[in-house]
């Protein structure tokens, strides 16, 4: 019950933990189904309309509620204490941003049991998404659920915008943040730019399928392409939104274990920005071979080169970060030195992609899904498990195992670059992706044998992390406040894991990474900027747990509204739209609720604080 | 331990690369890496020239990476503090210029193809055009102007450009001949696309679809032939020769009233719902995945191809619009037989 009520930041972090998780797992497993179907030319094991859902379901999975949600775990763990802050700016908020991300997620997979996953690939270019070509209800749990899940995600952007901007402790200057905060807030930026884009998308699709409209049927005077756009226009950034934390985390675990200050931090700051505003001028160089005509082709492809410079000042920046440093090879770091290789080989081909008559080749092959994977989880990925291994004592006052994290790490590491190196090669001798399974006597053979090897080894790897995960809880919570010893920012200055306060008295910034300036200054802790007072608590609440389920229960109505049950209750219920209305009565009487009861909390006083 | 990561990690790329350069990167009648006419080639040189600036920025970053792991790791005893450097304007400069230089190396190439492979040949008088239509699972090619329509293979004089027109009849396909041409998608009417590509070598070339078009979009291939101009002219006119039916009179009545509902065949009218048979016997394959081949080795003789298909078209191209000749058109497995072995025999001379 406290976990459904709770608004604290730390709880909501781990909520996501444990909910992007579980998805991340269900991804993983549909991930090694398809490489075991791949594993021989005319493999038996799956038939074709399975292995697309199965391929459907794995890249949304992991786009959208796999990564996504470790990510805003992490941003909703460190923020606010890297930021000096003792919550973020809306709590409320932030809980019903969680809890639509999860019933989003939850409706998305229920496609399983209930008739049909979607399977006309994560991207869902009409007409194969269109009632015509995909008859089950499929492509509707993919609209409906991830327009649920989108709202979550909007409603985190926003708040960490707002959290960012408004919540600063004293002397933090924009300059001043750490680079997580800033990758985390140009994120945000990304999202609330790029995701009603998808919003849109998602209710003309939703449109077309449930309420018959014609945006995207050519017949009809609408046009298919139209849907490349607005996924594209959302999709691209999306890329972004995914990568910027990843290069946050990084930034913020080199220094430490270099145990040196970034490299160029100015130019760093100044390159995820440019990166940000690129990220949304390229959308078309998905779309290459649509036939957009050769002027857009080029604009398009220059443009994407483009992205290339500051991500190159990124990649110096961070090597320049360990020259002269002095490098320990701890699990988050080992983490994040391997991100360096293996994310620049993924940036190298993404320049190769941008040629737009090389990517007349390139698209829709096995070098396509070579090149986004080495970016997504050679880069994202690798960053996600450096971040986790590197906060895992601030979030639960544990420290994983140091020999499982380098055996997670070596196990993953090898078992990704066999994976998916081989696939750069699957692609240039013309294997297309997406393909259920394909003729021997190709040479796509072997290649194929080796990369489900890989997958395999991967596997492996995150079983030794949750075997990890499993041990360390069982030790008692003895992690020391600065657990790596050359913490430099202000999350290390509080206990592991910290007070529901975070902090006793808001701490006063004096210059980039605030506690290793003091640190250095020979102090052991920070000087506070106010005296001990009164903390201002929000109240618990499970409205927006309640908010949530009102709009899983419509959403759920609105899918099925057309169908018929052979039942006349149900039929009823559903056909009259009764169950969406029950639905939307619950999340917006929760909404009056939340309007007509001011709650004005708690606070904590200062005797109680001394106490501990 | 680290530097023989390092180390392990740069030669495991090149050797794997060395290996598959040994091994002759893929089919030539099928890899992007054994381009066989000039729109492979333009693409083929900007993979080499961004391959070889890739290539060279990897090894500069990698060499940096191990450099630093191995020169700046902590050492036990280490207690003094490193010199915190708040970077370098000279340096982040450079790091800066180096890449736009070499984004310009592979934009100037990159713009003149992208302009080259827009050239349009659909007024070339020379060019022969075609329209492919792409179905769910076959591809349709019809020769405006010799009213000639076919399936699955597509037939090209060698060394004249082909001007195509490209669409489809239901969802997105798209039109790749790796060792050709690039790709380019079929989409529906009001967003048609033109492209063109020429074979200068005669030979027969494996083609595909790349655009995730429903569960047999992976068996969505087909073949271009190209063949000499003499040949192409004999095979125009054979295309055209009234159709051939059944000898027995009890299957022709059956193979008129069954298939020819859907399908056309020489003279009769196309209804464009199904492949035109014309021919079908001198085909590479049976439904674009069944490869005819004598030998037995790459496939099977046509004859075997055709039962297999028509005894099971469901099993061998899942999700296939073709009704079950048995279950759904009610046709004994003899008269299956029969006409398998009618088609089989149906070729062109």
């Amino acid at each position: 019950m406290d976990w459904i009520t709770t608004v604290d930041h730390k709880k909501i972090a781990i909520l996501y933990l444990w909910a992007g998780g579980l998805f991340f797992g269900i991804g993983g497993l549909e991930a090694i189904l398809i490489r075991i179907q791949l594993i021989k030319p005319m493999n038996t094991f799956l038939d074709a309309q399975t292995f697309n859902e199965l391929i459907t379901m794995h890249g949304t999975t992991m786009i959208f509620l796999g990564v996504m949600p470790v990510i805003f775990a992490l941003m909703n763990a460190v923020i606010p204490l890297q930021i000096g802050a003792r919550d973020v700016a809306f709590p409320f908020l932030n809980a019903l941003g969680f809890w639509t991300f999860l019933f989003g997620g939850v409706l998305l997979n229920l496609s399983w049991i209930m008739g049909g996953a979607p399977d006309a690939g994560w991207t869902s270019y009409t007409p194969l998404s269109t009632t015509q070509y995909s008859g089950t209800h499929g492509v509707d749990f993919y609209t409906i659920g991830l327009q649920i899940a989108g709202l979550g995600t909007l409603i985190g952007g926003i708040n960490f915008l707002a959290t960012i901007i408004t919540m600063r402790a004293p002397g933090m200057s924009f300059m001043r943040m750490p680079m997580f905060v800033w990758a985390s807030f140009i994120t945000s930026a990304i999202i609330l730019f790029a995701f009603p884009a998808i919003t849109v998308g998602l209710v003309l699709l939703t449109f077309d399928r449930i309420l018959e409209a014609n945006f995207f049927d050519t017949s009809a005077g609408g046009n298919s392409v139209l849907w490349q756009h607005i996924f594209w226009i959302f999709g691209h950034p999306e890329v972004y939104i995914l990568i910027l934390p990843a290069f946050g985390i990084i930034s913020e675990v080199i220094p430490t274990f270099a145990r040196k200050r970034l490299f160029g931090y100015s130019s760093m700051v100044f390159a995820t920005i440019l990166i940000a505003f690129l990220g949304f001028m390229v959308w078309a160089h998905h779309m290459f071979t649509t036939g957009l005509g050769p002027v857009a082709n080029a604009l398009f492809s220059v443009s994407t080169m483009l992205i290339a410079v500051p991500t190159g000042i990124k990649i110096f920046n961070w090597l320049f970060t360990m020259w002269g440093g002095q490098v320990r090879f701890t699990t988050p770091n080992l983490f994040a030195v391997g991100f360096i290789p293996t994310f620049t080989m993924g940036g190298v081909t993404g320049v190769m992609l941008a040629s737009a008559p090389a990517d007349f080749q390139f698209h829709d092959t096995y070098f396509v899904v070579a090149h986004f994977h080495y970016v997504i989880v050679g880069g994202l990925v690798l960053g996600l498990f450096a971040g986790l291994h590197y906060w895992w004592p601030k979030m639960f006052g544990r420290m994983l195992n140091e020999t499982l994290g380098k055996w997670t790490f070596w196990t993953f590491i090898i078992g990704f670059h066999l994976t998916f190196f081989v696939q750069h090669f699957l692609g240039l001798m013309g294997m297309q992706r997406r393909v259920f399974t394909y003729l021997p006597n190709q040479q796509f053979d072997l290649l194929n044998l080796i990369s489900t090897i890989g997958a395999g080894l991967m596997g492996v790897g995150m079983l030794i992390f949750l075997t990890n995960i499993f041990l360390t809880s069982r030790k008692p919570a003895d992690a020391p406040d600065d657990p790596w010893e050359d913490g430099r920012t202000l999350e290390w200055t509080i206990s592991s894991p910290p007070p529901e306060y975070n902090f006793k008295q808001t701490p006063l910034v004096r210059g980039l990474d605030a506690f290793w300036k003091e640190k250095t200054s020979g102090h052991k802790t920070m000087t506070p900027a106010e005296p001990v007072g009164p903390i201002h608590m929000p109240s618990a609440t499970i409205l927006p747990f309640l908010m949530s389920v009102g709009i899983f229960i419509a959403g759920l109505g609105f899918m099925f509204s057309r169908d018929d049950f052979g039942n006349a209750f149900m039929g009823f219920m559903f056909n009259n739209y009764l169950v969406t209305a029950i639905g939307l009565v619950i999340t917006f009487g929760s909404m009056l609720l939340r309007s007509l009861y001011d709650d004005h909390g708690w606070h904590i006083e200062p005797e109680e604080l001394e106490g501990r | 331990m680290m530097k023989t990561w390092q180390a392990g990690k740069r030669l495991l790329p090149m050797t794997a690369a060395l290996g598959l350069i040994l091994a002759g990167c893929g089919r030539e009648d099928l890899s992007v890496l054994r381009p066989q006419g000039p729109a492979a080639e333009s693409s083929f040189d900007l993979m080499k020239l961004s391959i070889t600036i890739m290539i060279v920025v990897l090894l500069i970053v990698f060499s940096i990476a191990a450099y630093v792991l191995v020169r700046f790791r902590r050492k036990p005893d280490q207690r003094e503090m490193p010199e915190q450097v708040e970077g370098s304007f000279k340096l982040e400069v450079l790091w800066t210029i180096i890449p736009l230089i070499l984004v310009v190396v592979l934009a100037v190439p990159t713009v003149k193809a992208v302009f080259a492979a827009g050239d349009d040949h659909s007024n070339d008088k020379n060019a022969i055009k075609v329209k492919v239509t792409g179905h769910q699972y076959w591809w349709e090619f019809e020769y405006t102007d010799y009213g000639v329509t076919t399936a699955q293979d597509l037939v090209i004089p060698a060394g004249k450009d082909i001007a195509f027109e490209l669409s489809t009849k239901d969802v997105l396909h798209s039109f790749w001949v790796p060792s050709l041409s690039g790709k380019m998608d079929t989409n529906p009417d009001g967003t048609t696309n033109r492209f063109s590509f020429s074979a200068p070598n005669e030979g027969v070339y494996r083609g595909k679809c790349a655009e995730l078009c429903g569960p047999s979009h992976g068996f969505m291939e087909f073949k271009v032939k190209s063949v000499s101009e003499a040949a192409f002219e004999k095979w125009v006119n054979s295309m055209k020769a009234p159709a051939v039916l059944p000898e027995d009179p009890a299957l022709a009545e059956k193979f008129k009233s069954q298939c020819l509902t859907c399908h056309a065949a020489g003279d009769m009218p196309d209804l464009s719902s199904a492949p035109n048979l014309t021919g079908i016997g001198s085909r590479e394959s049976v439904a674009g995945i069944l490869l005819n081949d004598d030998t037995g080795v790459d496939g099977a003789p046509v004859l075997e191809n055709l039962k297999t298909w028509l005894h099971d078209t469901a099993g061998v191209k899942p999700g296939n619009k073709m009704p079950d000749p048995k279950k759904d058109m009610g046709l004994s497995d003899e008269e299956i037989d029969g006409i398998a072995e009618f088609l089989a025999g149906y070729t062109l001379d």
